[in-house]
């Protein structure tokens, strides 16, 4: 069975069809990758997978339970863990406390605990620091945990975006553009970064990126949107070299 | 008093510096404060003033877990604070308890029932969000304030035993006065602890990364309806204990003294004393209860004078030149 399997996704706002007939599996353990040019529609389906929005038609399951009509926080609790285009942390907060937040469905304790401080307080609080600085260290940004999310620069608050929603043990990871702003250094260290995660998380990605070099380069299959409908979908290789594919991104 | 932070010190298990520092202050202004009201250092003026800045504390501190941290502007609080001093005070008038327990448990139940509305009015409420959430308060602390007035509260017992009741719009008299510095004291140190470990904890943690980014929490499984109620019956309880340790500071209790005034009120300390810092609520709180009645002697100009020290306050609050002291300080 696949991991994510998607049945004939559309979605209308009104009259526009932002997305129609949208159909793809991702297996366990696969980095696949959704594609598209502007506004075809990619985020669009990363919210219509986390229940931002609720689909018109289609169906979609992850390892064969169906999971439209769940809130946003429980389609997490399956094991849905995704990033924003827009980077969404928590500004306010240390780095720290942004992965802690993550943390907390793991390591629950009752309100009267934290009134009394009772010495399990001290205990999980304790043992979350230490699960924490490890999603830290994987990202490099261990020594910057006592500093406000808001102070990092913008590749580290990509990089802590992505940490935070691994921190949450998901089985499948959305990345919308995580690359988006980066200069090519930048994104080619970030690409290995994710092919690391991957490996050593053990988990499946779904990666949504502008660049379809950068994509051919790391995913295994690869799905292209345009106009909210498939263009084509396969190993990136063949993808793209498919007219379709061509004449979409480069024009006649 | 003493024992109460010793036992919680123990059970903390951890008796770090900052810890022993707290409690060695908490006892030192205890100290202080009881020589200063024992001795009648303070006159009767400041000596009533120990009460409403109490509660006045027990306000802004629970309005700023909903406002300062949780991030949503709420305008009803002294509604809450409404149905706390009403319960308790009707459950004193007619109760034949020893003092000190009808007291205790009135706290109790007026807290757990402003609690309880605080639930019944998140559940829908909180789904809206900023300006909306904010008006929608307002009304909520009004409609409560206009159902009091418009209950028959029984008060107690006639000399011949027939039970009195009095409609609310008249007020309640006749309440006991429980309150004083010590009663509040205690109550409003534990009002904080509760507060400051609250904001500490998992729940803090929460309701900060709702404040900041509700959707991204929703995205790592927060159940952000759950959590913004939560916070809210908290606030809540506490303006329900403040409110009954308010009532029992005066025989006569009208409702029109929890009008949307004094929900503006506890907003302007929690702003004033900055969103989301506990101390500087506590300052505010003190300051701004305190400072009207300095201003008494400038007869029909003191509300003017306040208003403009307020502008100033706020002004200073918001400037570099404070900045430029704390960092000399530092």
């Amino acid at each position: 069975m696949a991991l994510l399997e998607v049945k004939n996704l559309g979605v209308s706002f009104g009259g526009l069809r932002a997305v129609d007939e949208v159909d793809f599996h991702i297996e366990e353990g696969q980095l696949y990758g959704l594609i598209g040019p502007n506004g075809a529609g990619k985020t669009t389906i990363f919210n219509l997978l986390t229940g931002v929005y609720q689909p018109t038609e289609g169906t979609i399951s992850i390892n064969g339970e169906n999971i439209i009509g769940k809130k946003t926080s429980d389609i997490n609790l399956v094991g849905l863990g995704r990033t924003f285009q827009n980077i969404r942390l928590f500004h306010n907060m240390t780095v720290l406390d942004n992965i802690k937040t993550a943390l907390d469905n793991q390591y629950k304790y009752s309100l009267l605990t934290s009134i009394l401080k009772t010495p399990k307080y001290f205990a999980i609080e304790e043992e979350m620091d230490r699960e924490a600085i490890k999603y830290l260290e994987v990202f490099g940004l261990a020594d910057q945990a006592d500093i406000l999310a808001s102070n990092l620069s913008y590749g580290p608050q990509r990089k802590l975006e992505i940490a935070r929603a691994l921190a949450t043990k998901p089985k499948l990871l959305l990345l919308d553009e995580p690359a988006a702003g980066m200069n090519p250094n930048e994104t080619v260290e970030l690409m290995n970064t994710i092919k690391l995660v991957r490996d050593r998380f053990k988990i499946t990605i779904l990666l949504i990126e502008h660049d379809m070099k950068l994509v051919s380069g790391i995913c295994e299959e690869i799905f292209v949107l345009n106009f909210g409908r498939e263009l084509a979908k396969g190993i990136p290789s063949e993808v793209l070299k498919n007219q379709a594919v061509i004449t979409a991104y480069l024009g006649e | 008093m003493k024992k109460e932070n010793t036992n919680k010190n123990i059970s903390k298990k951890v008796t770090n510096k900052k810890n022993i520092v707290s409690l060695v202050l908490i006892i030192a202004v205890y100290i202080l404060l009881a020589v200063l009201v024992e001795n009648k250092i303070l006159n009767r003026q400041f000596r009533s003033m120990i009460v409403p800045i109490g509660a006045n504390i027990m306000l802004a501190v629970s309005l700023n877990l909903v406002t300062g941290f949780l991030g949503e502007l709420s305008l009803g609080h002294a509604g809450f604070m409404a149905i706390g001093a009403f319960t308790g005070a009707v459950f004193t008038l007619n109760s034949n308890l020893p003092g000190l327990l009808e007291f205790i448990l009135a706290i109790l139940i007026g807290g757990i029932v402003a609690g309880l509305f605080g639930f019944l009015i998140g559940v829908p409420v909180l789904r809206l969000k900023g300006d909306y959430l904010a008006i929608v308060t307002l009304g909520f602390g009004e409609i409560i304030r206009s159902i009091i007035n418009s209950i028959n509260f029984p008060s107690g017992l006639d000399p011949e035993g027939v039970r009195i009741m009095r409609k609310g719009t008249m007020g309640l008299t006749g309440i006991e006065i429980y309150s004083n510095y010590t009663w509040i004291y205690i109550a409003t140190v534990i009002t904080i602890i509760v507060i400051v470990n609250i904001v500490n904890s998992r729940f803090g943690r929460i309701m900060c990364s709702i404040r900041d980014n509700d959707i991204a929490s929703e995205s790592i499984g927060i159940n952000v309806s759950k959590y913004k109620v939560i916070t809210f019956v908290i606030a809540a309880f506490f303006a329900g204990v403040a409110g009954v340790i308010y009532a029992h500071n005066f025989a006569i209790m009208m409702p029109t003294e929890f009008d949307y005034n004094r929900s503006i009120n506890i907003l302007v300390f929690v702003v004033l004393g900055g969103m989301g810092s506990i101390r500087g609520s506590i300052i505010a709180a003190i300051l701004l209860t305190v400072l009207p009645e300095f201003l008494r002697e400038t007869s029909q100009y003191r509300m003017l004078i306040y208003s403009i020290l307020l502008i100033g306050m706020m002004i200073f609050n918001n400037s570099d030149l404070k900045h430029k002291l704390i960092k000399k300080k530092a």
